[in-house]
């Protein structure tokens, strides 16, 4: 979705590094065409216009204070803006929940709900431990019950569900129901599933407004399609208006939506964005982070996101590579294996690469990245002992031919891995440095911006 | 209800010029009028195509001409009339032997289901004999959604296990379609992202099947496209029709405030027309596409379009 948002931006962006001063023509143009693009990407005619007056406004001001702005003051004030529009001290869920806490879900038709309603099961229940009860509340879309039970079931979730079809079942019931089962059943979190409903339907937004009085949720989500257009705000503010949300989760972003609603619904309701639904699958949930996506947006890659992805995949998994040890730069053949694995788990290698810094531009050359590299890497390093995988510097001539003859490779292959090796040791002492100090995720992101080179994976080769 | 109201709002009079467009039109200055209309068109998704059409329209006004009172919304509403595409005749022909066979497919909750319902109603009240081929084998509880769909219409639906081969249900359905002979089989499918290309490599299969099974199949592939779908509509319709060529589009959730304009783009980019449009939740909320009542509903603002 983002990406999109991105490349728009990046051009934009190039055409200001270009240049090296600014006149207040440039200023405005630049201005006309940020509008245009945002418009471009579903963000709200009013909102659009309102972002790109206000950064307008800030670079012209200061280019009258100091002489003319360079390209750079362009960048910075967008990113400053960008963040600003998005972000919020908001934690993504509510700060001081009841036992159990009670969360509800609401929105339109089809945004997503329902597999929703499973993902924030599973995210609570692996993130924190918490026993999860899911409320099947859906009782106009037939099978919609069915559905939530079904995912329940596959991912071991209990859910309070009655048959819809009985008389006397109704929403505002199962939902009571549901919730004298969590506390009966000494849950730690109720995920209550609702019928997708129009803002505009007075009956069914009083039906919600009934759902939410009798079980006083913790924090209610509104669910959003980022594929939605202009009209994600009218329904946000509606949604907003009569059931006091927490936040937004915002749905199939892995296709190429622009995600201009993330900016809009943002603005237009104050409300954050909590959660990223990133995929069908019911661990495709990702936590929001505003200062992350601006900086995505505006082509500095998300490295941070690529950290945290990366020490996720560490936590699961006990015996892989220790992480301090890798950020302190002792990076070992064994940890790059073990890398391997992950990597691997965590998902193609593409989809990674994408959150690398200055990679918005480079689709063509993602294309090309293959996976299967991987798999001559590691039957390398699987054709060395253990003495060499932990001291690789060891690797001498004779040693390089036996791996290679072992892995069935040219000794070539074995040269540019350990090469590839010594520049990931090397940018792990860098980022080792970067992430220790205070404020280290702004400077990380700052470094890697306009212009920033990006660490090298070995099996990547930048042109 | 909400429903009965916007559908009179689509159902009127032709020739109705909506007070917006009228106030446009009236004495204000050119610049006003323009902001006006390019917040009215960009409201309502029309997405790039607007800032063209504006273009247009200052170069007319320039030119000295749409200045008089009235004159603008008239002839805009004359330049969207030829860039809307609705259908030619019928939105669905038959074919004359044999089952004519509908696929249906679009993104994830856009309403495939549910408009496989509607077309079920329509059909029926036409005559017809239907068969319905669930082959959304994926999404928990898909079949049984359409199961209690085809039990309140009374039509037979052929199902496969969960996570079965779709297109070994669209084999079994087109089978069942011809020792039945019926009229049409309507094929549901699992929604997903055009970007998914396992899924839609899947999607070309289940046509190709339908395909081999019987002769022209399928006759129709309809894409159904979420009413408030922004930008994102013109890539859909782009990269689903690349993948099983597109008779139109079933447009949903118009009973709500969305106007689905971004169809404006896909009629003007991809020649694509609109076949029928989609008013709620029920059997019979379908309506076919008619450009005029449609451009009416989206060149009202949306105050009017709920009194
Ligand atoms: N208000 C309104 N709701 C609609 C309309 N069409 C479909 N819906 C609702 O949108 C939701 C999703 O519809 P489905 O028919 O399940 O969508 P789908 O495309 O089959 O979904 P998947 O198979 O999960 O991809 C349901 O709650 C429907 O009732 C419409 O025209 N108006
Ligand atoms: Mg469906």
């Amino acid at each position: 979705m983002l990406e999109n948002l991105t490349s728009s931006f990046g051009s934009i962006l190039d055409r200001f590094r270009g240049k090296g001063k600014l006149s207040e023509a440039d200023i405005e143009e630049g201005m006309r065409e940020v509008r245009r693009a945002l418009l471009e990407a579903d963000v709200h005619f009013k909102v659009a216009k309102d972002f790109s007056q206000q950064v307008g406004k800030t670079l012209l001001a200061e280019s009258r204070l100091k002489g003319v702005s360079g390209a750079q003051q362009v960048v910075g004030a967008f990113h400053q803006e960008l963040t600003n529009l998005m972000k919020s001290d908001a934690p993504a869920l509510p700060a001081n929940p009841g036992h159990p806490m009670v969360l509800l879900l609401a929105g339109l038709q089809g945004a997503g709900k329902t597999t929703t309603a499973a993902k924030l099961g599973l995210w609570l229940r692996q993130r924190q431990n918490r026993r999860v009860l899911l409320a099947a509340c859906d009782l106009q879309r037939p099978g919609a019950v069915d559905q939530l039970v079904t995912l329940g079931k596959q991912l071991e979730i209990d859910v309070h569900a009655e048959d819809p079809t009985q008389p006397g079942v109704d929403p505002v019931g199962v939902a009571k129901r549901a919730l004298a089962a969590a506390k009966k059943g000494n849950y730690d979190a109720l995920i209550i599933d609702s019928a997708g409903r129009l803002h505009i339907d007075d009956d069914l937004m009083d039906e919600i407004g009934a759902v939410h009085k009798a079980t006083k949720p913790d924090g209610t989500y509104l669910v959003l399609d980022a594929m939605t257009g202009q009209d994600a705000v009218e329904s946000a503010q509606s949604f907003s208006a009569a059931l006091d949300l927490h936040a937004v989760i915002l749905t199939k972003i892995d296709g190429d939506a622009r995600g201009g609603a993330a900016l809009s619904v943002r603005q237009v309701t104050g409300k954050p964005i909590a959660f990223l639904g990133v995929g069908e699958k019911p661990s495709d949930l990702e936590e929001f982070d505003a200062e992350r996506v601006a900086g995505r947006i505006l082509d500095m890659g998300d490295v941070v996101g690529l950290v945290e992805k990366a020490q996720e995949a560490f936590d699961e998994e006990q015996d892989v590579m220790d992480y301090q040890r890798m950020m302190s730069g002792k990076l070992t053949m064994q940890d790059l294996l073990d890398q391997f694995k992950m990597v691997k788990k965590m998902g193609s290698m593409k989809k990674l690469m994408g959150m690398m810094p200055g990679m918005g531009k480079m689709s063509g050359l993602m294309e090309s990245v293959d996976d299967s590299q991987f798999g001559r890497m590691e039957a390398i390093i699987l054709s060395m002992t253990p003495a060499e995988r932990l001291h690789p510097e060891i690797l001498d001539g004779k040693r390089r031919r036996r791996i290679a003859r072992g892995s069935g490779v040219e000794v070539s292959d074995v040269n540019r891995l350990y090469k590839s090796f010594q520049q990931m040791q090397k940018q792990m002492k860098s980022m080792q440095k970067m992430l220790s100090g205070g404020r280290s995720k702004k400077r990380l992101l700052k470094q890697m911006g306009a212009g920033g080179k990006l660490p090298n994976m070995p099996g990547y080769k930048q042109n | 209800m909400v429903f009965s109201r916007l559908r009179q709002s689509l159902g009127r009079t032709r020739n109705r010029i909506s007070h917006a467009l009228k106030r446009l039109g009236g004495d204000t200055s050119s610049a006003d009028t323009l902001e006006a209309l390019e917040e009215l068109l960009y409201a309502a998704d029309v997405g790039p195509l607007a800032g063209e059409l504006l273009d247009e329209v200052e170069k007319q006004m320039k030119a000295g001409y749409l200045n008089g009172p009235g004159e603008m919304p008239v002839w805009l509403r004359e330049r969207l009339l030829e860039v809307v595409q609705g259908p030619d005749g019928p939105p669905l022909p038959l074919v004359e032997d044999g089952p004519t066979v509908v696929l249906v497919v679009g993104v994830n909750g856009s309403g495939k289901t549910t408009s496989i319902a509607k077309l079920i109603h329509h059909l029926r009240s036409e005559g017809k004999s239907v068969l319905v081929a669930a082959c959304d084998t994926f999404r928990a509880a898909a079949v049984e959604q359409l199961t209690v769909w085809c039990e309140r219409s009374g039509v037979e639906l052929i199902r496969g296990q969960p996570g079965a081969d779709p297109a070994s249900v669209a084999h079994d359905a087109a089978q069942a379609a011809i020792a039945r002979k019926v009229d049409v089989l309507l094929v549901d499918t699992a929604g997903r992202l055009h970007t998914q290309k396992n899924l839609m490599a899947e999607l070309e299969k289940v046509s190709r099947i339908l395909t081999r099974q019987i002769e022209g199949a399928p006759h129709h592939t309809v894409l159904v496209l979420d009413g408030t779908t922004g930008q994102n509509a013109v890539q859909q319709a782009r990269q689903f029709g690349e993948r099983v060529p597109l008779s139109g589009i079933f447009l949903t959730k118009l009973d709500g405030t969305a106007k689905g304009g971004a169809t404006l783009s896909i009629g003007h980019e991809l020649g694509l027309p609109v076949l029928f449009i989609g008013l709620g939740e029920g059997l019979d909320d379908l309506e076919v596409f008619n450009p005029e009542s449609f451009l009416d509903a989206l060149l009202s603002p949306r105050e009017e379009a709920e009194a």
